[in-house]
């Protein structure tokens, strides 16, 4: 048990994550290719067109997806802040910070396939109902973190003010995921739940999760090649970044 | 530990009355930009009548960042901040205390100030009620709230914009429940399911924000 501790611990340095994190970035960026290509070979050739919603319902195997994501990001992020605070690991302030462009990358996604999916649904690119504005608010949650980090000079001040805004902000988080349930709203409810299954055919429903999927491996991909660049921005006083291969070239 | 919350509560007061243009900065600010409406929109009542509570609740949520960042900035700079901090005191308390002067000099004058101006928008006595217990209960959050904004960007160059840019997303809730209790009273559906939203929103933000923002306060005091 103790043995196990420890070798978790050891990646807590910049110093042996950076190696591991190359690693990780080379599977998961070959994992969110192959996914994704599947992934949106399926959403447009394999699965059914919708008899209510025709053609037009094939952009939620992008939306949910960089829903889902949007909001796990932000969970993620707010799990590094905690341990950042608690442990004070330099390391995690720097996957917070690496996390948060995808994270306000797929937000956006979220609301601009969103606006797509609503013009001939709804009739209308945007309504304000309480899903369509938490996720703005979340939205708007990632700019103010990214602008916060930017506008402090001192990392170490940037990192646990970070930290600080995000764990403020992730009360927004189960107001998002449940908007649906608490306000009756134009957004239709979840389609995919953990307690009653799926609402959707099975192959709709593999086809998103395979995108969700891809979607994740795409995230992790970044945040890895990110975070190697805050590593090295960081840390480019010491001896272990100068004798890199890569920097000595 | 109350003797300390009165102290603070006392001394931010008469910092305040001495100098007496930071009340009026933020009053006259609210007022303009409620009146500027009017101008913008056009004359006809219903309309206006229509738009006032979300007029309101805008402008006393810009009038409140207007404020925030000098919440702590002159403490800040003349290291009476860092005294506080290093009293034995908890922060909680002082925190609270400085928010609560804070409001009563930028927030209780605005509410006051609100049913002579909804009288303009040609509001019913009932739905000024209504925004007058609003604003009583969404300015003290906004304040809270706002606190943690103000703590974690004192000293950050531009750090008033970056204030609004943090806690304006934060305050939407304040903003949807209040607007929306003097809406409701006005079409006649009822207000009371808001004002209780918004009451929630109060108690948790006087137990959390003070929080938040005493280690907001230290991360930035290091």
């Amino acid at each position: 048990m103790s043995n196990r501790l420890i070798n978790w611990f050891k990646f807590a340095s910049p110093a042996t994550f950076y190696p591991l994190a190359e690693k990780i970035w080379r599977w998961s960026t070959l994992i969110a290719v192959v996914l994704i290509a599947v992934g949106l070979y399926m959403s447009f050739f394999v699965a059914p067109t919708d008899y209510k919603q025709g053609e037009g319902y094939r952009i939620i195997f992008v939306h949910v997806p960089a829903a889902w994501l949007s909001m796990f990001i932000y969970l993620v992020m707010a799990f590094w802040s905690v341990v950042g605070l608690v442990y004070n690991t330099r390391l995690s302030a720097m996957m917070t910070s690496a996390l948060a462009p995808t994270g306000a990358i797929f937000t956006f996604i979220a609301l601009w396939t969103g606006a797509f999916w609503g013009k001939p649904m709804w009739g209308t690119w945007w309504v304000w109902d309480a899903r369509l504005t938490s996720e703005l608010i979340l939205l708007f949650l990632y700019l103010g973190f990214i602008a916060l980090q930017g506008a402090i000079d001192d990392t170490r001040r940037a990192d646990r003010a970070g930290a600080l805004l995000v764990l403020v902000g992730v009360v927004n988080i189960p107001i998002i995921h449940y908007s649906v349930k608490w306000w009756n709203t134009l957004h239709q409810g979840a389609s995919v739940s953990v307690s009653s299954g799926s609402s959707m055919s099975s192959i709709m429903l593999w086809t998103m999760l395979i995108m969700a999927l891809g979607f994740w491996a795409y995230s992790i991909a970044m945040a890895m090649a990110r975070v190697r660049c805050i590593i090295l921005e960081r840390e480019r006083d010491t001896t272990w970044v100068s004798e890199l291969p890569e920097v000595r070239q | 530990m109350f003797e300390a919350f009165r102290a603070i509560l006392m001394r931010d007061l008469t910092l305040a009355l001495r100098r007496r243009s930071d009340i009026f900065t933020t009053l006259f600010f609210f007022v303009i930009v409620v009146s500027l409406f009017p101008l913008g929109i056009g004359p006809e009542l219903e309309i206006l009548r229509m738009i006032a509570p979300g007029v309101f609740w805008v402008a006393a949520l810009l009038a409140s960042m207007l404020a925030l960042e000098r919440l702590f900035s002159i403490d800040f700079d003349d290291g009476a901040l860092e005294q506080m901090l290093l009293a034995p005191q908890p922060m909680f308390i002082l925190v609270l205390g400085k928010v609560l002067a804070h409001w009563l000099i930028t927030g209780l004058p605005l509410v006051v100030m609100a049913p002579l101006l909804g009288v303009q928008y040609d509001l019913s006595t009932t739905a000024l009620s209504v925004l007058l217990v609003t604003l009583l209960m969404g300015t003290p959050a906004l304040s809270l709230i706002g606190a943690i904004g103000a703590a974690l960007t004192l000293g950050l160059r531009g750090g008033g914009i970056m204030v609004s840019l943090l806690v304006l997303p934060l305050c939407i809730p304040v903003l949807i429940f209040g607007a929306g209790a003097v809406e409701a009273s006005v079409s006649g559906l009822g207000e009371a399911g808001h004002l209780y939203m918004l009451a929630a929103i109060l108690v948790l933000s006087v137990l959390f924000a003070p929080l938040a923002t005493s280690a907001a306060l230290r991360i930035s005091a290091e």
